[in-house]
């Protein structure tokens, strides 16, 4: 991570008073408010969280062991900014950017500490085609020219927060990230990499409300509860109900075209995985690897919380950079909970007033502004790009009343809420179709209608009703038995059991059933409402509700799932369905 | 060395003294009694004015006219191959009479985490020769897989049969064990060692005793000191190393008492706020290093106060740790060994380990679907003690047999009986056979045909 300069220049050295944990106090420094300093003999990077007084109070992104009072502080005057250039794509990093193969070669194998590494490639030379000739007007946000960073092509903009100017020169050719590409008339010259802080949100143009769904793959999502492209959505849930595994599939399966993957807080070897995993994968639509769309962040639990504190920054930063060149960009972060709690340990640290369960009175604030830089927007040049953002939660006990999952649920618009009642019977996902939701349905029927069928609205509200009915109808059965219930809804019973058991739960590991788009989900909802009416019909004939649930040819859909040309095999359980129920409804 | 005698206060295990010299943060400190006594602490907090010293031991003893000697550096490790064999007190002192540990390197206790970018993914299953374990939750090399226990339960037993059985099929190579224990009583300890030494598993053990009456700020660095030198072993030396913790929830405890004499804002249940963090410093030193040859799997036991699971000690493990085993009171008292309850028990690396060129390619699947169904099965004994089974559909009662044949033979098994993976996964589809076949729907007909006692083509030319 590297830094931004600031207008007021400041002075610059004082002395460390008091260390204890992350956060250490120095004095005679002169410093404002989350300035970056270097603490100690080893300059290690911190940020200033505090003034009071002559006590200058800093938050430490490294381990500050051996550290004593009375070593030197140095203040860089400058705020936590990330690099941004090509170079990102594929990049792991660490919660300040930087990055973790780099950290490898400097120091092995184990994270030590003192080692600053910055987030891009300053040697790398990419080759830069001009979009933009001499003469030209630009403006803030514009497009300068571009670079095939990986299959994306990396649109190289004049930074967000400049004056307006006349092109007087453009180059093409080879270049790093610090070599001139663009000179204006007034003299300034502009390179491929901007810095832009963290903590400050990119401008854009215009934000509008969202109306393309984020396809996912994800029959339980995209069918029941999904999330539109710049929408916002929270998966809280008990320890191992899936939000790892449900966000890793939206960073493999989402059509979004860049992701952002930022593990806060959470486990060193889910990160790996993706990191092994990830090359090894193609994107459905266009085939190439998945990881070539990628930027991970990974502070793990065992790495600084003050830098896991600023992970969810770093990440959402990135974010906003791919939107601004027009992309559609979708941020996971795994887990906001223990970016809360970073908070919280560094709020405790500070002897603030704790609010609610020992969190800082202003996690609400933090919250809400962090979601707000989701969105889908005209950025600067008029390009249309969007954010997608989707927190997982981790409530203590798996009790949503904490407050960081209440904080979370009055901002975000979608709520997938993990149950482990379903996980711990293998019911995957485990997301609970009847507390979740989607606040997104209304603003995406007619993308339904146009891109999926005109049918797709209705078979979900059908689908919903259905598993609603179950529910009431369960609460009979756990009294009296299933055999109490009247005949028709007996069936209905059989007919909720075939949307959860064939349309809801997906095996994220089976290498079909992984992804299934939107027209097989369609295909797939059709066939259970086909199931559905044929066995009301034969119910009313008076066909008896074991001979329907005994129909042999629906025990064959739920293999539709694990087959990649279904097409064939379902139109044949299609024919045999008919056929059956034609001679039990003969017979009866 | 400088001697300060300037403590202002001691309380709790923590010991304030001031004017010092620049001290550094988690520097070691000895204290020195008027006996000649040196009690050893860490540095948690350091000013120009005032030093905060947590003492491992007992303040017992320490009064304002001790000596406070601060070492200049931060705790170390001795650590050699020597160790393989040896006892050691909670605080690494060798208590089995023999002689000192002569280091071959002095490693910090903290141990810095191990950088994402350099872990290798942990994928070589280990059969422990226990079905609830291999077929339905199996263990990797590198991973942390606690046991969840409570009180009066063989949680134990089950620590000991993994440690004695465990092994990577097709590998010649025996894993390591690095054993910590941390306030558990003296009986339990010497179960562990006699089994130990039966089995002669002590030979490549290193032990390091924390009883219930060491005193409980030790219990902070003893799963230091033991992941310390499995590290050593696993990253330096090359090998596999099985570390058993035992009882984290002593741990925790002693965190808290440490917390509550600080006086810092207490979290839940009065545990500190940073216990999240605490935990995954030291679950997260579990793993593999791409390009090293050892490995160290982590099997911490915990007892949950109150058989409670969303109790924070076994909440934040759960959410550090890469699934649990939980064991389970009402399968104990059932009379069923191990009590291993699998609907809340997770592997979360299960799936990086099993399938084809692993175990089996059908493990995944067979998995699966005993969970659909023992979970089905359960939940229908609630319904049937108020119904009856009479009022039970013919599924359903098929269902309610496959539950108890679930616990009476693929949980139920013998201490010392070790099923190869073979064994197990034959055993599922034997029991899954009972169902009816449609009812496999969690299994694509190609497994089945393959696999199903019934319909297996194989089975007829065998
Ligand atoms: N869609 C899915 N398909 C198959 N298995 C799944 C799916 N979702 C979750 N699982 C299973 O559940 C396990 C736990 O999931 P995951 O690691 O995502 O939990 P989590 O909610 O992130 O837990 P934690 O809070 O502890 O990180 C996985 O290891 C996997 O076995
Ligand atoms: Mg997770």
């Amino acid at each position: 991570m590297e830094v931004k300069e600031k207008k007021a220049k400041v002075a610059k050295q004082g002395v460390l008073k008091r260390i204890a944990g992350p956060v250490v106090t120095a004095v005679n420094l002169d410093a404002h408010m989350y300035d970056v300093v270097k603490v100690g003999k080893e300059a290690l990077m911190g940020e200033v969280i505090k003034i009071q007084g002559d006590n200058i109070i800093i938050q430490v992104y490294e381990d500050t062991s051996g550290i004593r009072p009375g070593e030197p502080v140095e203040n860089t005057g400058l705020s936590l900014a990330v690099e941004l250039g090509p170079g990102l794509l594929t990049s792991i990093y660490d919660g300040i950017q930087r990055p973790l193969a780099v950290l490898v070669d400097k120091m092995g194998n184990f994270i030590e500490r003192g080692v600053s590494a910055p987030g891009l490639s300053h040697t790398k030379k990419w080759s830069f085609k001009p979009l933009v000739k001499s003469g030209d007007n630009v403006e803030p946000g514009t497009i300068l020219g571009e670079v095939q960073e990986t299959n994306i092509v990396h649109r190289v903009m004049l930074p967000p927060n400049v004056k307006a100017g006349i092109v007087k020169t453009i180059k093409s050719g080879d270049f790093t990230v610090d070599e001139t590409i663009c000179i204006l008339n007034d003299g300034r010259e502009y390179p491929m990499i901007q810095r832009w802080p963290v903590r400050v949100p990119r401008p854009v143009k215009e934000k509008m409300n969202p109306t393309i769904p984020l396809i996912t793959g994800q029959r339980i999502l995209d069918g029941l509860f999904p999330i539109a492209k710049g929408g916002t959505a929270a998966i809280p849930g008990p320890f191992g109900s899936g939000k790892t595994v449900t966000q890793q599939q939206l960073a493999k399966w989402s059509d979004a075209e860049i992701v952002v993957y930022i593990g806060c807080g959470e486990r060193g070897n889910e990160m790996t995985e993706v990191l092994t995993e990830f090359p090894h994968l193609e994107d459905p639509k266009s085939g190439k690897p998945l990881m070539e769309r990628t930027v991970l962040i990974a502070n793990t639990s065992n790495m600084p919380v003050a830098a896991r504190e600023a992970s969810v920054y770093t990440g959402i930063t990135i974010a906003e950079y791919f939107r601004d060149m027009g992309y559609d960009v979708s941020l996971m972060a795994d887990s906001t909970s223990r970016w809360a709690e970073a908070m919280r340990e560094i709020s405790s640290r500070l002897e603030e007033m704790p609010g609610e369960e020992g969190y800082p009175a202003y996690l609400a604030a933090r919250l809400s502004e962090f979601y707000e830089r989701a969105g889908l927007v005209i950025s600067l040049n008029g390009a249309r790009g969007s954010v997608s953002v989707i927190g997982a939660v981790s409530p203590p006990g798996g009790d949503f009343s904490e407050p960081v999952t209440q904080n979370t649920l009055r901002i975000v618009k979608v709520f997938w809420a993990l149950d482990a009642k379903l996980s711990q019977r293998r019911h995957f996902p485990a997301i609970n179709w009847l507390n979740s939701y989607s606040l997104y349905l209304e603003a995406l029927q007619d993308y339904y209608d146009k891109e999926v069928s005109p049918e797709w609205n209705k078979l979900r509200a059908w689908a919903m009703e259905v598993l609603q009915k179950e529910a009431e109808l369960q609460e009979i059965v756990q009294l009296v038995g299933s055999d109490a219930l009247p005949e028709s809804e007996q069936v209905t019973i059989e007919v909720a059991r075939m949307i959860r058991e064939i349309f809801l739960q997906q095996n994220a590991y089976d290498a079909v059933d992984t992804f299934c788009d939107m027209s097989k989900q369609y295909d797939m909802m059709k066939a259970i409402k086909l199931f559905a009416e044929f066995a009301y019909a034969a119910q009313l004939a008076g066909v008896s509700p074991a001979q329907i649930i005994g129909v042999k040819s629906k025990n064959d859909l739920p293999q539709i799932k694990f087959i990649k040309d279904y097409k064939p095999e379902l139109a044949k359980i299609e024919k045999q369905m008919d056929a059956e129920f034609n001679a039990l409804r003969s017979a009866a | 060395m400088k001697e300060y005698r300037t403590i202002s206060k001691i309380a709790g295990p923590l010991v304030f003294v001031e004017k010092t010299e620049p001290v550094a943060y988690q520097e070691l400190v000895n204290i020195v009694l008027f006996d000649g006594t040196i009690k050893r602490g860490q540095v948690l907090d350091t000013s120009d004015d005032l030093v905060v010293v947590q003492v491992f031991e007992t303040t017992t003893g320490i009064g304002r006219d001790s000596g406070v000697r601060f070492t200049g550096e931060t705790i170390k490790m001795p650590v050699g191959r020597e160790m393989l064999g040896r006892i050691l007190s909670g605080g690494g002192k060798p208590i089995d009479g023999g002689p000192e540990i002569v280091p071959e390197k002095r490693l910090d206790i903290t141990g810095a985490a191990i950088n994402p970018y350099a872990r290798g993914m942990p994928a070589d299953f280990i059969q422990t020769g226990i079905s609830t374990i291999d077929g339905t939750n199996t263990l990797v090399r590198g991973q942390k897989l606690p046991i969840f226990s409570a009180a009066g339960l063989p949680h134990n037993n089950v620590a000991l049969q993994i440690a004695r059985q465990a092994k990577v099929p097709g590998s010649t190579e025996t894993f390591a064990v690095v054993f910590a224990a941390m306030g558990i009583t003296k009986e339990e300890a010497n179960y562990f060692m006699q089994d130990f030494e039966r089995t002669g598993a002590l030979e490549r053990a290193v032990v390091f005793l924390n009883l219930a009456d060491d005193p409980a700020v030790e219990r902070i660095i003893t799963p230091r000191l033991a992941l310390t030198t499995a590290e050593y072993l696993a990253f330096e030396l090359g090998m596999h190393v099985l570390v058993i913790l035992t009882d984290m929830t002593n741990y925790c405890e002693a965190l808290r008492q440490i917390g509550a004499a600080r006086e810092e804002v207490p979290g839940r249940r009065g545990y500190p706020g940073y216990m999240y963090t605490d935990l995954a410093s030291l679950y997260e030193r579990a793993g593999m290093i791409k390009g090293l040859k050892g490995s160290v799997t982590q099997i911490p036991i915990l007892t949950m106060p109150g058989d409670d699971i969303t109790h924070p000690i076994p909440d934040l493990t759960g959410y550090i740790t890469e699934g649990q085993i939980v064991v389970n009171r009402d399968l104990h008292r059932k009379g069923i060994y191990p009590p291993i309850n699998v609907l809340p028990s997770l592997s979360r690396l299960m799936n990086l380990g099993i399938g084809k060129g692993h175990t089996r390619e059908d493990h995944k699947k067979v998995s699966d679907q005993m969970y659909a169904g023992y979970a089905e099965g359960n939940d229908l004994r609630g319904l049937v003690a108020i119904v009856g089974k009479d009022a039970l559909s013919e599924r359903d009662r098929l269902l309610l047999e496959f539950a108890d044949l679930f616990e009476n033979r693929f949980v139920r098994q013998g201490y010392d009986e070790d099923r190869t993976i073979e064994d197990t996964l034959n055993l599922g589809w034997e029991l899954l056979s009972t169902l009816p076949v449609e009812q496999l729907t969690r299994i694509d007909r190609d497994l089945i045909n393959k696999y199903h006692p019934k319909f297996k083509t194989g089975a007829m030319k065998e």
